[in-house]
């Protein structure tokens, strides 16, 4: 019984959110910022292996997410829509629905492949050295796509309304969310299992004592191999389902501050903490909307009381100083994060009377 | 035919040699000693047969087949395991998790079993965790497996890191000073699981270790090296009358 608790509960969340888009008690507001949680929640649980169970640090999340975006993107536009980079549709819209997990897929392979990059550099390269690494990884992927005049280079690439709407026209469901939701729970359940069983563990141990690991017969190269692989190709299916949210996507998103917001996303949850990770996005993402009001209201309050010049407005662009100046105090005062290295279940055992998992 | 023969191995670090034609053969169910003072290579000895470094010169045959240039987790695959001089447990997991982990050389399953939870995943991983309950209880340690090493005594940690090596079921288990840093009462336990352990899994046991009472009560056959060459080699009788030893230990009494 206990191990049907989250299936449950998690089955009767989609319900709602569908019945709440359907009948429009979620308006279409609401609705993007629940879905910038699933990719958030991606984004950071799958950070979270390399920058919390590996005890690495990794800056370039953004980058693999980059390579998810547009290789899903580019594949669904040119599969299922008509656009003027790929001319008509190379399969018929109404595959778009079945298929599109088949693109999404391909996006997060993709980024996996590209995750070899900072992966193998990682077999002899630690710490400061790695991170450094991972950044240039990412240059070199934002780079290519900005150099890359087919598909938009600096301006982006659009066109990924088209293949929602070819699927409203198979079925009149809020497609997007729905895949949003999928996506997320397949990448947390994908992770679970992963750093819950003894093979996972090898990443904590490496983490630990990586010369204790590699003599205690733990595989240290492939474990870290895996890894960066599972944790890459993640944040590719979080950049496809990102850039299908949006409709389009442009190089300019896939910045060190994007990977900078993951990485606050998981050290405010707690480095190694899955929960926290989730916890810490849902946090992060209410926080950044609620930061757009309250910007607006601190510059009508600033210019009422005539504290700024008339000519300056304080914009959303604060927002960037706002997060990085909240990794400064999160370092400073609880470095552990919210949950420190545990979860959800260790912090109130009494959980664990109403849920178990299988393994 | 030997256990382990090591033949002429010899390293250098630079234009420093820290073992010298190192030569050694060990049969099986033997328990023999590597002695030395302080800096004479003993420890380079075995991170050269653990994988740690590849040897110049010579070579390291296991069961008659080379192990040299392998990876340490291949040759921990092989048979062979060892423990630290300081203790190089995971302390920031349970004790069932440090055994559970150097199981890796017996996963028998991929990352897509992982996912999946396949038939073969949930049977290995409960094999895997029968096993390190076995392990634990046999060691006299199964009411710390869910403690983390960390808030565990001294001793304790160097019990829990032996029954870690002895987890990979090896036919070949090498302790690194396994008496550093205990009191008399525990170093006379440390005897007693010592002499256990050897009849009891049937495995050839290496030591390296300072504390003669240690190497004196348990092993048959001792080897003394220093500045990374052997000076003498035979029964611990042999061993403390042998003058090269105690010239190397004392020093020379002429000026």
């Amino acid at each position: 019984m206990k191990r049907l608790t989250v299936p449950a509960l998690l089955a009767a969340i989609f319900a709602v959110l569908l019945w709440a888009t359907m009948t429009g008690v979620l308006n279409a507001y609401w609705q993007s910022v629940i879905m910038f949680m699933g990719v958030n929640v991606i984004l950071a649980t799958s950070l979270n292996i390399i920058n919390g169970n590996m005890g690495e640090f990794s800056c370039g999340h953004a980058g693999f997410m980059a390579v998810g975006a547009y290789v899903s993107s580019l594949l669904s536009v040119a599969l299922f829509a008509k656009s003027a980079v790929f001319g008509d549709p190379l399969l018929s819209p109404d595959l778009a629905v079945w298929l599109f997990p088949l693109v999404l897929l391909a996006g997060s392979l993709a980024a996996s492949v590209v995750g070899l990059l900072v992966a193998i550099p990682s077999f002899k390269t630690r710490g400061d050295y790695l991170a450094i690494i991972t950044i240039a990884a990412s240059y070199i992927v934002k780079s290519t796509i900005e150099n890359i005049g087919v598909i938009g280079g600096a301006r982006g690439f659009m066109g990924m309304t088209g293949v929602m709407n070819a699927m409203n026209d198979t079925a009149k469901l809020p497609w997007i969310l729905i895949w949003v939701f999928l996506g997320t729970v397949f990448s947390v359940c994908v992770i679970r299992r992963f750093i819950y069983s003894t093979f996972g563990k090898g990443v904590d141990a490496i983490c630990q004592d990586e010369i204790a690991a590699e003599i205690m017969s733990v595989n240290t190269d492939r474990v870290k191999l895996v890894a960066f692989m599972v944790s890459c190709g993640l944040a590719g299916l979080a950049g496809g389902l990102f850039a299908h949210i949006l409709g389009y996507v442009n190089p300019g998103t896939f910045t060190i501050l994007k990977s900078t917001e993951i990485m606050v996303m998981v050290y405010l949850g707690g480095m190694g903490s899955l929960s926290g990770s989730v916890l810490a996005a849902i946090l992060m993402t209410l926080l950044i909307e609620y930061l757009r009001d309250a910007f607006g209201f601190i510059n009508t309050f600033l210019h009422y009381i005539s504290v700024i010049p008339d000519s300056y407005e304080v914009t959303q662009v604060w927002k960037w100083v706002l997060i990085p100046l909240l990794l400064v105090l999160l370092m400073q005062f609880r470095p552990e994060g919210i949950m420190g290295r545990r979860e959800l279940a260790d912090v109130f055992p009494g959980l664990r009377k109403f849920y178990k998992f299988k393994g | 035919m030997a256990l382990l023969d090591v033949k002429e191995m010899t390293q250098y670090f630079g234009g420093l040699c820290a073992v010298s034609e190192f030569s050694v053969s060990l049969e099986p169910g033997q328990m023999v000693a590597l002695i030395g003072p302080n800096g004479a290579g003993k420890t380079t000895v075995f991170n050269l047969i653990s994988g740690f470094y590849k040897p110049t010169r010579g070579d390291i045959l296991f069961k008659g087949e080379s192990i040299k240039g392998l990876k340490p987790h291949q040759v921990t695959g092989r048979g062979i395991a060892r423990t630290f001089q300081n203790i190089r447990l995971w302390f920031e997991m349970t004790v069932l998790d440090n055994i559970r982990i150097a199981q890796h050389h017996a996963l028998g399953y991929g990352l897509w079993d992982c996912f999946l939870r396949t038939p073969r995943y949930m049977q290995s991983e409960r094999a895997i965790e029968d096993h390190a309950m076995d392990v634990l209880t046999r060691l006299g340690l199964r009411e710390v497996a869910h403690e983390y090493p960390k808030n565990l005594p001294y001793g304790v940690q160097r019990m829990v890191e032996i029954a870690r090596a002895l987890s990979i079921r090896p036919a070949l288990l090498m302790l690194d000073e396994p008496a550093a840093g205990l009191n008399s009462s525990d170093v006379e336990g440390l005897i007693k699981l010592i002499g256990d352990i050897h009849k009891d899994f049937g495995l050839t046991v290496w030591m390296i270790e300072h504390q003669m009472d240690v190497v004196m009560t348990l092993c048959s056959w001792i080897k003394v090296i220093d500045f990374g060459a052997t000076i003498a080699e035979g029964g611990p009788a042999a061993i403390q009358n042998s003058p090269e030893v105690i010239k190397a230990y004392l020093g020379d009494d002429t000026i």
